[in-house]
């Protein structure tokens, strides 16, 4: 029996973006604190610290959030865990997002004229002072519109999150579709969905950026 | 404790490395399509015609905007509704195509935003014509400029792919798929396959840059 596509159909489609959404949340936050560790390391004065960082960048920029996803999946049955899909997909959309962003970040901070952090240290201030006052500070002003568009890939990533089987939008579209044999509308609608959670964000990271670039100039 | 096994996986190799040469004509191929989807769209999108220019914006910002697991269950399930059908290679191609369309448009466009104005009017004043001043004075210098724009966009575009084994296309990580349901070796299976993507990834960055140092010195005079 087919099922028709109606109002119900869609609200469940509204309900599944929330999981995207929180997927997407907690990905940020985690690699949000994954990234700044890892691009302080990155940054920093001791060598075995910056060359696993840029190991640890290469690896997770040079390969598939899909083959991460898999490997955290089976990985947890490995190391004597309960399989979960969700588990699974923090632990390696967190991993994906801090590689990305401690990249990004890297870059943030090697913009900030050395001069800062010289005269930081001729004040007597310290390695965490310095980070704290001066440069991360700094730093900070330009990661925004580059975070922000991370933040648009990131959304749009956890749908690789149905592949492991955890009903978010996209997989909550599969279901429908196969209930409903409307694959054309489903997916169109699940796009849209898409399309209206990552529009605002890419826009305010270009308006951002062009601001900053005006702010800069010479 | 668990006991690894590699064995199964490596017996089934060369299936892994049918799968990577499947893996690097998709993106290849693909590459090669969506730069001329971009170096057309480019222009496009800043020109004065201007439902010329909505159609490109709406192409960009949709795309862009959209995951490409979705795009392609659109393409490969939704477009059958309406007619249109293709095998799961082609459908990864097509896919794949738009998708790295859309991001080559906006690098290229941004390439050619970094022409300064002038430029060009010297082109105009040394009697070049259209043409001729979009190939060497826009397009050159700017394919210089967005070269490592691209190739890292070429790598993202290689990665991606793997999403295609979803549809049944023959690539690399669908092979994975394969030999995962038959050995059962998930883990193991994963872990080779992820490697070979890394070294795929490395070696093509290397050869980037390699190719960035030669083809791309800028031109000193004697």
């Amino acid at each position: 029996m087919i099922r028709q596509f109606g109002w119900n159909e869609f609200e469940l489609l509204l309900f599944a973006a929330r999981w995207t959404i929180v997927l997407a949340l907690i990905a940020f936050v985690g690699g949000g604190i994954g990234g700044l560790i890892v691009a302080l390391l990155r940054t920093a004065d001791n060598r075995t610290a910056r060359a696993a960082m840029v190991v640890f960048i290469r690896v997770f920029q040079g390969t598939p959030l899909l083959m991460q996803l898999f490997l955290a999946y089976f990985g947890m049955a490995i190391f004597g865990f309960s399989v979960n899909p969700l588990i699974a997909a923090m632990i390696a959309l967190t991993a994906h997002a801090s590689a990305y962003l401690g990249e990004i970040w890297r870059g943030c901070i090697q913009a900030v004229p050395r001069g800062q952090t010289e005269a930081a240290t001729t004040l007597g201030l310290h390695y965490f002072a310095r980070m704290r006052y001066v440069v991360l500070p700094q730093a900070a002003r330009i990661a925004v519109p580059p975070t922000v568009g991370f933040l648009v890939q990131l959304l749009k990533e956890t749908s690789l999150a149905s592949i492991i089987g955890f009903v978010e939008l996209t997989r909550q579209g599969q279901i429908i579709t196969s209930v409903t044999f409307r694959p054309f509308l489903v997916y169109g609608l699940v796009a849209a969905l898409y399309f209206a959670m990552c529009w605002p964000l890419s826009l305010g990271a270009r308006r951002m950026e062009r601001g900053l670039a005006r702010g800069t100039q010479r | 404790m668990y006991s690894f096994n590699f064995a199964p996986v490596f017996a089934q190799f060369g299936r892994l490395l049918d799968g990577a040469a499947v893996t690097m004509a998709l993106s290849c191929g693909a590459m090669a399509l969506g730069l001329v989807i971009s170096v057309i769209c480019a222009p496009a999108r800043t020109s004065h015609i201007v439902p010329l220019r909505w159609l490109v914006g709406v192409y960009v910002e949709v795309i862009r905007n959209t995951p490409f697991l979705v795009q392609i269950f659109f393409i490969y399930f939704g477009l059958p509704a309406v007619g249109i059908s293709f095998n799961p290679n082609p459908a990864a191609l097509v896919a794949l195509t738009i998708n790295v369309g859309a991001y080559g448009t906006e690098i290229i466009r941004a390439g050619i935003e970094s022409i300064h104005w002038g430029q060009v009017e010297a082109g105009i004043a040394l009697g070049l014509g259209r043409v001729q001043i979009f190939r060497y004075i826009i397009l050159k210098p700017a394919l210089r400029t967005v070269y490592p724009a691209l190739t890292s966009q070429f790598i993202f575009l290689m990665l991606t792919s793997s999403v295609v084994s979803v549809i049944s296309a023959t690539d690399l990580a669908a092979a994975g798929n394969d030999i995962n349901s038959e050995t059962f070796a998930s883990f193991e299976t994963y872990i080779v396959v992820t490697a070979m993507y890394l070294a795929m990834s490395t070696i093509l960055a290397a050869f980037f840059t390699a190719v960035q140092r030669m083809a791309f010195r800028y031109p000193q005079g004697r």
